[in-house]
């Protein structure tokens, strides 16, 4: 039995040309389950694709805190009081929380002054966002360095003027084929030397955001524009093998402590977990996935019994022809595996057309979302991988095969008599 | 060629006395909802190898059903039933199917040709189960067309053909796998009287090559044709007339 076997093959054409429109509303209940489920799965990896690439690469295992006013009056301060951390909290983070894997205090400069404009070149002026920031931020919410570098350890231990600017920075103060680097450009006054260009690894107004952004050393910051040691902000994670929350916990203790803050003040720190976030996510977006496909499972099991229902309809229909293969001989194998095979046959063929057109129409939309700039922070490149188009086939075989089963089992039990005498 | 086989057939014959088909007290009763008919009540026959033999009977009278348990197409109740000196009983579908094909060829009053392959491929099909590969089964079933002076007609569907083309056909089926016997349930009943007696030719000429020959039939001047004619009647056999001594003729001049 091969499945290059002329005879085989003529008779599954035979059977399906037969009754045209039959097998056509039969392989459409195939096709539309597997044109659902792709379509479904593809729009679900849109989602979380939208949601993924909005963070770019940033580390997941990280978090987030920045100073609040404090709502509970503590050791003779009143509430309500403000804050600022500064370089003395860096360092104790640093010696009491081994778990620490990377630490990025940082700063940061709004545009000011009239009509906004902060960073000068020449002829042209602008409105952008100065970042404060140490090297080490980079390794936590990466940038695409496209020419130059990032900012480095001497940067931060020199203060030096330096500075990395981003795309949109660079379109706005450079021309298209200038090269920025060693160039000088004025930030608020004061004259700061282009190192690096970079590219936001986000998409959407978040990198739009990110790429009007210029990096400055941390310490050059606080140095240039009188902050003194204040630090805005931190972005943490967390070692491998350790949870962010105790990190995080660890780190709001140690900053109530040294700025004379209740241990019952929630609100004084502020922080995000940006790894508790993503865990919340995940599960979401494997709910979904795992509801698409008990649905796309369902309209498939619809689909593949209603093959079945056919199958048994053409075994009966074929009881006399069936009669005279066995009077000549055919094994019981032989008219099973020929009524499985047009099962799968015919389940394949139509699931594959199904998974075609799925595929097809997912491209489409993505190329649509493409050229019309519409994809979002919520739906991206909705796609499915190669993976699960292959399940999703040899789900169909398997389907097709179990499909046939019934009907191949109802065609050799009757006796090879009765199957002969049917009219 | 052919009478040599059948001398060879007639010593063994001699020396053993294996019958082709031994029937003793078959029975069979077939139940139909709450209504039992009891259609064979302990039949005995013997057939030997390359033995002509026809069978007649009123319409009903089980004739159909006989055939068809030596054909193992179809289970006997209680009895005993050989066939080439093997015992035939109930036994798998595989085995039956096997046996069907190897020994037994078919010929029906309906033809029972597959619509949709044409006159090559019907003929081909026994040696298809027998898993010959489709080239070497196509020529020997152009072989047998030739014999029956249907080669022109290989690439035809049996819904061009005439009636007495159409029992050639299936004819050169039932004899394309070389089976010991051949078992046809009215072959000539679908056909004219002209024709008929082509068909009961073409029988001769194959039960000349040794291949035992069952025909169920209604009609005396076809039954005239064979070596022995058994009578059914109530579920027995009632008669056998013997045909003449054709066999014995031959075997005797073979002696001398
Ligand atoms: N599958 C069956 N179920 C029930 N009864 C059956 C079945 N097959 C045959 N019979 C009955 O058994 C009896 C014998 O049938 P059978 O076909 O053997 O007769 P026959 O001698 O071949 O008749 P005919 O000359 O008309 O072909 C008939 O009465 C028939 O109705
Ligand atoms: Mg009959």
């Amino acid at each position: 039995m091969s499945i290059i076997d002329i005879d085989k093959w003529q008779e599954i054409f035979y059977a399906l040309k037969k009754n045209k429109l039959r097998t056509f509303f039969t392989a459409f209940g195939v096709f539309w389950g597997i044109f659902m489920l792709i379509i479904m799965l593809g729009s679900g990896r849109g989602l979380s694709n939208g949601v993924s690439q909005g963070m770019g690469d940033m580390a997941t295992n990280a978090m987030f805190m920045w100073t609040q006013q404090t709502t509970v009056p503590y050791k003779g301060f009143p509430r309500g009081r403000r804050y600022n951390f500064n370089n003395d909290d860096t360092q104790a983070l640093i010696d009491n929380i081994p778990e620490i894997e990377y630490i990025a205090p940082r700063l940061q400069v709004f545009s000011a002054g009239e009509n906004g404009n902060n960073v000068v070149r020449g002829e042209r002026t602008a409105a952008f966002t100065i970042q404060g920031d140490y090297p080490d931020f980079n390794l936590i919410d990466p940038v695409n360095i496209h020419q130059g570098r990032f900012i480095n350890d001497i940067d931060i231990k020199q203060k030096r003027k330096n500075v990395v600017i981003g795309t949109r920075v660079f379109e706005e103060m450079f021309e298209p084929d200038e090269d920025p680097i060693g160039e000088y450009i004025r930030i608020q006054g004061v004259y700061f030397r282009v190192v690096g260009v970079f590219s936001s690894k986000k998409n959407d107004q978040q990198a739009e955001r990110e790429n009007s952004q210029i990096f400055m050393p941390f310490t050059t910051m606080q140095q240039t524009y009188n902050f003194g040691n204040i630090v805005g902000w931190y972005s943490i994670t967390a070692k491998e093998g350790y949870k962010v929350s105790q990190v995080l916990e660890k780190a709001i203790d140690i900053m109530r402590e040294r700025h004379s803050i209740s241990p019952a003040d929630e609100r004084a720190v502020g922080s995000f977990n940006l790894e508790e976030e993503f865990r919340k996510m995940t599960t979401l977006f494997t709910g979904i996935d795992g509801l698409i496909w008990i649905v796309g499972i369902g309209t498939l099991l619809a689909g593949v019994i209603g093959v079945s229902n056919i199958m048994l309809i053409v075994v009966k229909e074929r009881t006399k022809e069936i009669g005279i293969q066995r009077a000549l001989g055919a094994a019981p194998f032989s008219i099973k595996s020929q009524i499985v095979i047009e099962s799968v046959f015919l389940t394949t063929i139509a699931g594959y057309v199904g998974l075609a057109l799925g595929v097809g129409v997912l491209e489409l939309i993505n190329n649509i979302l493409i050229q019309t700039n519409a994809s979002t922070d919520m739906f991206n490149n909705p796609e499915v991988d190669f993976n699960k188009a292959i399940s999703a086939l040899v789900i169909l075989v398997i389907a097709g095969a179990v499909a046939g089963l019934i009907p191949a089992q109802r065609a050799v039990q009757i006796k090879p008599i009765d199957a002969l005498r049917d009219e | 060629m052919a009478q040599l086989l059948v001398i060879q057939f007639l010593i063994t014959t001699k020396d053993n006395r294996i019958d082709m088909i031994s029937l003793n007290n078959i029975n069979k009763t077939y139940f139909t909802g709450s209504n039992s008919l009891h259609v064979l009540k302990g039949v005995d026959l013997n057939i030997e190898k390359g033995e002509l033999v026809s069978i007649m009977g009123s319409s009903g009278s089980g004739k159909s059903t006989l055939l068809n348990i030596i054909g193992m197409l179809d289970n006997y109740d209680s009895g005993e039933f050989h066939l080439n000196g093997e015992f035939i009983q109930k036994m798998s579908e595989k085995k039956a199917a096997y046996y069907r094909n190897k020994f037994i060829g078919f010929v029906f009053q309906s033809f029972n040709l597959i619509s949709f392959k044409n006159a090559m491929e019907n003929v081909a099909l026994p040696l298809y189960y027998q898993k010959v590969s489709r080239k070497k089964r196509n020529i020997k079933a152009m072989e047998y067309l030739e014999k029956m002076g249907l080669a022109e007609w290989a690439e035809h569907l049996p819904s061009e053909l005439s009636g007495g083309q159409k029992q050639r056909l299936a004819i050169a089926r039932a004899l394309i796998s070389e089976p010991k016997v051949i078992l046809a349930d009215e072959p000539t009943g679908a056909l004219d009287s002209a024709t008929s007696m082509e068909v009961m030719d073409l029988f001769h000429e194959i039960n000349d090559m040794g291949i035992t020959i069952l025909i169920v039939t209604h009609e005396r001047d076809i039954a005239a044709k064979t070596d022995r004619i058994v009578k059914l009647k109530d579920g027995i056999v009632d008669s056998i007339i013997s045909n003449g001594e054709r066999k014995k003729w031959l075997a005797d001049q073979v002696m001398a």
